[in-house]
């Protein structure tokens, strides 16, 4: 059974108040997230990430297609029970500190009061909120207020929890306790799925990432399937590098950076043969230091996502 | 049943907590003490002018907490985006409109107890200084209980006002829904006009518009019983139960309704 599973899911607005006109804000999303991932939920702002979060809590609902969260529709509040939720910026009720605010929700599951206060104490101290929590959430910072609205979405031990953009508005420190904490949760055995157009975070954390652009989904996998198979070459770093060793493989690499001496970085086409070329080069007395496949970082694959998806989407736009 | 006491206590929580509140419920205390000051420049209707002006203080009162409160409930919710956390947990949001309206009118009575017990403070005080002679002139006594009909009355009221709120609050901006349940309040309370149009305008048209509203819009006229009181008329217990269950029935059809509403939309 999939912890969340999405087919053709849809949600056109209306724009304009006097002439309404349809904008699709998502299109047609079909996806599925095993159980133990990390999921990274990627796009640049305005692809549809938060669109597609609030119709998996059903806060909208969908123009065509259906959401299940743990082998359930996502109408059903029984599955409520089993997950977590940190909207994008969250903001609660000014009046109520942070403790509080965690007891509230805690209550809403069904905790006694004595459980309410073990889980509330626990999770606040996880999230690094400490005598703060004695103080009305008007006096929090946006920083504060993001780890109480973490502390919230896992008050239930959530099989499945749903992050939008967990990282904002946390500085270094920040972001990395929350980076450990989704590890810990990964550890734990628990789904995690979250939005983000921070490709580090996803890089660092995610095994599987979907990349939205204009609504539609772009690329879906993991991110070696997504970065491995497009691999453009191979660095060769060489010392004891002469001329006319260099001018002789010049026709093989692409590009030569001296980085010492006689030490130089060679680029190679991912049509050359590195041991070939090495073998060469080693017959001219350089030495060969490393050798490293040019990889496609997650960025390189998602800003390339995302044009092709937003040239498909203008071209179509055109002939339509 | 339980999420929504605990959506309830959660705006009860919050709401007495607001500085506003407790400064209009301030405001409404020191006016109603500072009436025995404006009681002595009127000869023989002191004890009138302070139950007059202690009930019309706490219903005005009121009706602005059940007012500015009331449009915060589901508008501003929604616009803050506080709602999110909410509702991915297990509540409908049926419940949570359940539960957001009692936890209001909770925090409503609290503050009426609390006007009603100084206006009952300050009456106590006029009683103990008046002679004999003075008490044998009231129309009733200071300390008269059928002044609670009123109060309680008020309550209902309050009741009707915060569901009318809570109502426009699910669809519309919060300053349009406190924009129509002032507008709402005003004719509320004209709705024996509305009823009998047809005596005033010669229109039979316009008259069975006027009566086609008096049926839509909240009918507040039988809820205000202070002249009364403050006169030492009798209020029968008939009127009283009557305003009351047909204030409920209002209130229900408000309350379905906002459910209704609120669970057809997006929240965007």
């Amino acid at each position: 059974m999939d912890a969340i599973k999405t087919e053709g899911l849809t949600k056109h607005y209306k724009k304009g108040f006097w002439r309404p006109r349809p904008y699709v804000a998502l299109d047609g999303l079909t996806l599925q997230v095993g159980q133990g991932e990390v999921f990274g939920f990627l796009g640049p702002n305005g692809a549809g990430k938060t669109t597609t979060l609030k119709l998996l809590m059903q806060l909208i609902y969908p123009t065509s297609g259906r959401a299940e969260i743990l082998g359930r529709p996502v109408g059903d509040v029984s599955v409520r029970r089993r997950i977590g939720f940190l909207p994008e910026n969250p903001y609660f009720y000014d009046n109520l500190t942070a403790e509080e605010l965690l007891l509230y929700f805690a209550r809403i599951f069904g905790y006694s009061a004595a459980e309410a206060r073990r889980r509330a104490s626990r999770l606040l101290d996880e999230v690094g909120i400490g005598a703060e929590r004695r103080f009305q959430l008007r006096k929090f910072s946006k920083g504060m207020v993001q780890r109480v609205g973490i502390a919230q979405a896992l008050i239930n031990d959530p099989e499945v929890v749903f992050l939008d953009e967990p990282m904002s508005g946390l500085d270094p420190f920040g972001r990395r306790e929350v980076r450990e904490l989704i590890l810990k949760l990964r550890d734990q055995g628990r789904t995690v799925f979250f939005s983000s157009h921070v490709l580090s975070d996803a890089e660092a954390l995610c095994s599987r990432v979907a990349i939205l652009a204009r609504g539609r989904l772009a690329a879906a996998g993991s991110l070696d399937e997504l970065t491995a198979l497009t691999a453009n070459g191979w660095e060769l770093v060489v010392a004891g590098l002469t001329r006319e060793a260099l001018e002789r493989v010049r026709g093989f690499i692409t590009s030569a950076t001296r980085v010492g001496d006689t030490r130089f970085a060679l680029a190679l086409p991912p049509s050359t043969m590195p041991e070939r070329l090495m073998s060469e080069l080693v017959a001219t007395g350089a030495r060969v230091l490393s050798l490293n496949p040019l990889r496609v970082t997650l960025e390189d694959y998602f800003i390339e996502q995302v044009r092709v998806a937003s040239e498909d989407r203008d071209v179509k736009r055109v002939a339509s | 049943m339980r999420a929504i006491l605990v959506v309830a206590g959660g705006v009860f929580r919050d709401s007495i907590r607001d500085r506003i509140a407790y400064g209009l419920v301030f405001f409404a205390v020191l006016l109603i003490a500072a009436s025995v000051l404006l009681a002595q420049l009127t000869a023989g209707q002191d004890l009138k002018i302070i139950k007059d002006l202690g009930l019309a203080a706490s219903l005005a009162i009121g009706v602005l907490i059940s007012i500015f409160f009331g449009i915060g409930l589901v508008a501003k919710e929604v616009d803050r985006r506080s709602v999110y956390s909410l509702l991915s947990k297990p509540v409908t949001r049926s419940q949570f409109i359940a539960g957001k309206y009692l936890g209001l009118v909770v925090t409503l009575l609290i503050n009426l107890a609390v006007m009603a017990a100084a206006m009952y403070a300050v009456l106590g005080y006029m009683d103990w200084m008046a002679t004999p002679e003075l008490r044998a002139s009231w129309d009733a006594p200071a300390l008269d209980p059928r002044m609670l009909k009123a109060v309680a009355l008020i309550g209902v009221e309050l009741m009707v006002v915060t569901a009318i709120t809570l109502f426009f609050s699910t669809f519309s901006s919060p300053f349009l829904s406190a924009a129509c349940t002032l507008a709402l309040y005003v004719v509320g309370h004209f709705g024996e006009d509305l009823k009998h149009l047809d005596k005033l305008v010669p229109s039979q048209a316009l008259a069975t518009v006027g009566r086609v509203i008096y049926y839509v819009l909240p009918n507040l006229a039988p809820l205000d019983v202070k002249g009364e009181v403050v006169h030492g008329v009798a209020v029968s217990a008939q009127h009283v139960l009557l305003a009351t269950l047909s204030s409920g029935l209002y209130i229900g059809v408000l309350l379905t309704a906002s459910a209704l509403i609120f669970s057809r939309r997006d929240l965007k």
